[in-house]
């Protein structure tokens, strides 16, 4: 059964479609790529499901049941792209209010606060105030308020950015134990490679639609363009053949491209009768960042936005 | 409702705990008592030379009123007082008091004592316990011979009071009444300035330290918004507690520090000297007793507080709003706080006007009208105002911050999460209305 199921949502502003009839479900202790360029919708769709928005129209449907801000909020935690803390409050004390909000009582909250800072190496800040920690740090603490009370849900947007990569491993390695113990993570970003290593499932959207929904591998499968890369051993001419045309070549690198209803046996048996020494012979899947550059183009919102921020 | 009680608890003890609060809390009466004690000590210190004419019906007085260092009686048989006043503008005397004939010097009795200048507390007190003194002894004198009763002793004290009127003007002991009104009308106004802003600071440093979503990721905005005025509110009335509490025990050091204090009180009346010798003190909260027979003092306390929490309340739900739309930018705080600011200096100046003249139309409307009555009505009070308009008053700011709360709370909603550009009334507007 999903968690979490989203029903014809809509969020309409004066100006724009915000979230424009976008239907989705997440299944349980799976994590979930929300993606999109900025202005998609993302933070809206984010905000009507932490409770924070009523939706225009549609239905959320949480835990098996109709979504109920007060009562399932509790069961969220959400970490937004604009992170923020209280500047001159203490650490420690800081940790323990948030947790407090989120319906843990004192003692419990204390508690908890004290095993994910000794988890994360950070009892020495329990003292120490937000400005004095550096961004990288304070990412952290964000990350640790969110997770702290243990939610059915964790939304994290963005939730890299910002960190060096030690740290990024560290709550890249959290998000997957989190999952493994049964949470079920959204996570939202723009960065693609690092979709590709964390989620089972995405969706795309981009001005309020959704306009790609999938696991990670299908949509790969779903989305390739029979592209192969042949390593020759030395250098040697390749000719194309009725079966596959080349589209470039580096050395003794080429990049080929099979006709849709090759057999890459057949290929393989032609170049080979031609003489060719193969070293290599590997499918090439498009990347999430190709595939979306190519979804979104045309919609010129996205595409600069993407080809930027992914290089 | 547990979450408002968490969230007021954090916006109180995170600004108690401020080492500026102990500072401005403990300061502030330390300095208000030294300035006082400052002028204390020079107007008993004072050098001022005071010559003061007896004139009329002195007789007797001649014998028993004592010059000092810095007082000197001359009696005069004449009461022309055209040729004192004369007299007075040449300086050769400081002012004059004229006795009428046939003057005992019974309690509730008084003489006027005119001058050009101004007349310190002090300097009044001073005139008034030698004139006492002075007519004790003349009465005793009538007293000495067999058969008088310890009662007829008693009785023959004289308790008159000395009346101050400056170049002929009006007389009158103190414009207490004037003075308690002002005063009390200022701290409203400073109270909903000083705190209000404290409230708008406090949502515009959630809103630019982005923890505004996060926060209300957890609970509703209204919560947010409630339990941040709460919670400031009630570091205004703890604030004000203590400066009351300090002011009462700084005065009564007041007079262990100043032992001058105490030749003047030793006159007074037994009793009030058991209260830890701060008999000047009670003296004058009696006379102000005196004065305002129809004033409660208790009575004015209490509606103190509660037109300080109205008014708090009414206002602080509109700095909020004003916070959750500003960004960045300190100037456009200042613009959009403009609308919510006028409304305040306008009701200081109704109450400039309120205070001269207590009964006006002017007055009364701006004591009923939620958005003034907190700084009218405190002004008009000592003045003594009719129950049914202190209920109603009342009545109309709780249904006024009830308004202003609901309408903050819609704008605040939806301001506390927008970034950008700085949105126009009309847009706040917009957000009030639709409510989504």
């Amino acid at each position: 059964m999903s968690l979490l199921e989203v029903r014809n949502l809509k969020k309409f502003y004066a100006t724009q479609k915000a979230v424009d009839d976008i239907s989705f479900s997440i299944e349980r202790g799976t994590i979930f790529g929300l993606l999109g360029p900025n202005g998609a919708g993302k933070t809206t769709l984010l905000r009507m499901i932490t409770g924070i928005f009523y939706p225009d129209e549609g239905s959320i449907i949480f835990d098996g049941k109709p979504f109920h801000a007060t009562d399932d909020i509790l069961k969220i935690g959400y970490m937004p792209e604009e992170r923020g803390l209280y500047k001159k409050m203490k650490i420690g004390d800081q940790a323990v209010y948030l947790a407090q909000l989120k319906g843990l009582p004192k003692a419990e909250a204390i508690e908890k606060v004290k095993h994910w800072f000794e988890k994360f190496e950070m009892q020495s800040w329990w003292g120490k105030k937000v400005e004095d920690l550096s961004k990288g740090m304070g990412q952290k603490l964000q990350f640790v308020t969110t997770v702290l009370h243990e939610p059915k849900l964790i939304i994290l947007d963005e939730p890299f950015s910002g960190l060096d990569p030690v740290n990024a491993n560290l709550i890249k390695e959290e998000i997957f134990q989190l999952a493994k113990r049964g949470a079920t993570v959204i996570f939202s970003t723009h960065r693609m490679e690092q979709v590709e290593e964390i989620c089972d499932q995405i969706i795309l959207v981009n001005k309020g639609k959704k306009i790609l929904d999938g696991k990670v591998d299908a949509i790969r499968q779903q989305y390739k363009e029979n592209l192969f890369r042949l390593t020759t051993d030395g250098p040697h001419p390749v000719n194309a053949t009725e079966g596959f045309k080349i589209l470039q070549q580096e050395g003794e690198e080429w990049v080929i491209q099979l006709q849709p209803q090759a057999n890459t046996n057949e290929v393989l048996k032609q170049l080979i009768n031609a003489g060719v020494p193969i070293r290599g012979f590997q499918e090439e899947l498009p990347t999430l960042n190709d595939i979306f550059i190519r979804l979104v183009k045309g919609s010129h919102v996205a595409s600069r936005e993407f080809q930027s921020t992914n290089v | 409702m547990n979450k408002i009680l968490i969230i007021i608890q954090r916006e109180f003890l995170s600004r108690v705990q401020k080492k500026t609060f102990l500072l401005s809390t403990i300061l502030l009466p330390v300095l208000i008592f030294g300035f006082y004690a400052m002028i204390i000590y020079f107007s008993v210190k004072s050098d001022d030379k005071l010559h003061v004419a007896v004139a009329g019906n002195s007789g007797q007085l001649k014998e028993y009123l004592k010059d000092d260092s810095n007082l000197k009686f001359s009696f005069l048989p004449s009461a022309d007082v055209a040729v004192l006043q004369k007299e007075v503008n040449e300086k050769k005397y400081t002012g004059y008091i004229i006795v009428p004939d046939g003057f005992k010097g019974n309690k509730g009795d008084s003489l006027v004592y005119s001058s050009n200048s101004s007349v310190g507390l002090m300097t009044q007190d001073k005139i008034e316990d030698k004139l006492n003194a002075a007519l004790d002894k003349v009465r005793l004198q009538h007293l000495l011979a067999p058969g008088v009763t310890v009662q007829q002793v008693d009785s023959s004290k004289a308790g008159i009071d000395l009346k101050v009127s400056k170049e002929g003007g009006k007389t009158g002991n103190t414009g207490f009444a004037y003075g308690l009104g002002f005063i009390s009308g200022i701290l409203i106004y400073m109270i909903l300035f000083i705190y209000g802003a404290m409230v708008m600071r406090g949502v515009m440093e959630e809103k630019t330290s982005r923890i505004a979503e996060v926060m209300v990721s957890s609970v509703k905005p209204f919560q947010l918004m409630m339990g941040k005025i709460l919670g400031i509110g009630a570091v205004g009335l703890v604030q004000f507690l203590i400066w009351g509490v300090l002011m009462m025990a700084l005065q009564l050091l007041l007079p262990v520090i100043f032992p001058q204090l105490l030749d003047t009180a030793a006159s007074q009346v037994g009793g009030m000297q058991a209260m830890g010798g701060n008999s000047k003190q009670l003296e004058m909260v009696r006379s102000i007793m005196n004065n305002l027979n129809e004033v409660n003092i208790g009575m004015i306390l209490v509606l103190f507080i509660f037109y300080f929490m109205g008014g708090y309340l009414l206002y602080s739900s509109l700095f909020a709003a004003v916070g959750s739309a500003v960004n960045e930018d300190p100037q456009d705080a200042q613009q959009l706080m403009l609308p919510i600011t006028m409304p305040i200096i306008f009701s200081f100046v109704i109450m400039t006007q309120a205070i001269n003249k207590p009964d006006g139309g002017l007055a009364l409307f701006g004591s009923l009208f939620p958005l003034s009555s907190p700084i009218v009505m405190m002004a008009r009070l000592p003045y003594g105002v009719p129950g049914w308009q202190i209920a109603l008053s009342l009545a109309l700011l709780v249904l006024g911050f009830l308004g202003t709360t609901w309408l903050a709370a819609r704008i605040y909603r939806t301001a506390i999460l927008m970034y950008g550009k700085k949105p126009t009334w009309k847009e706040m507007w917009k957000w009030a209305a639709r409510g989504e």
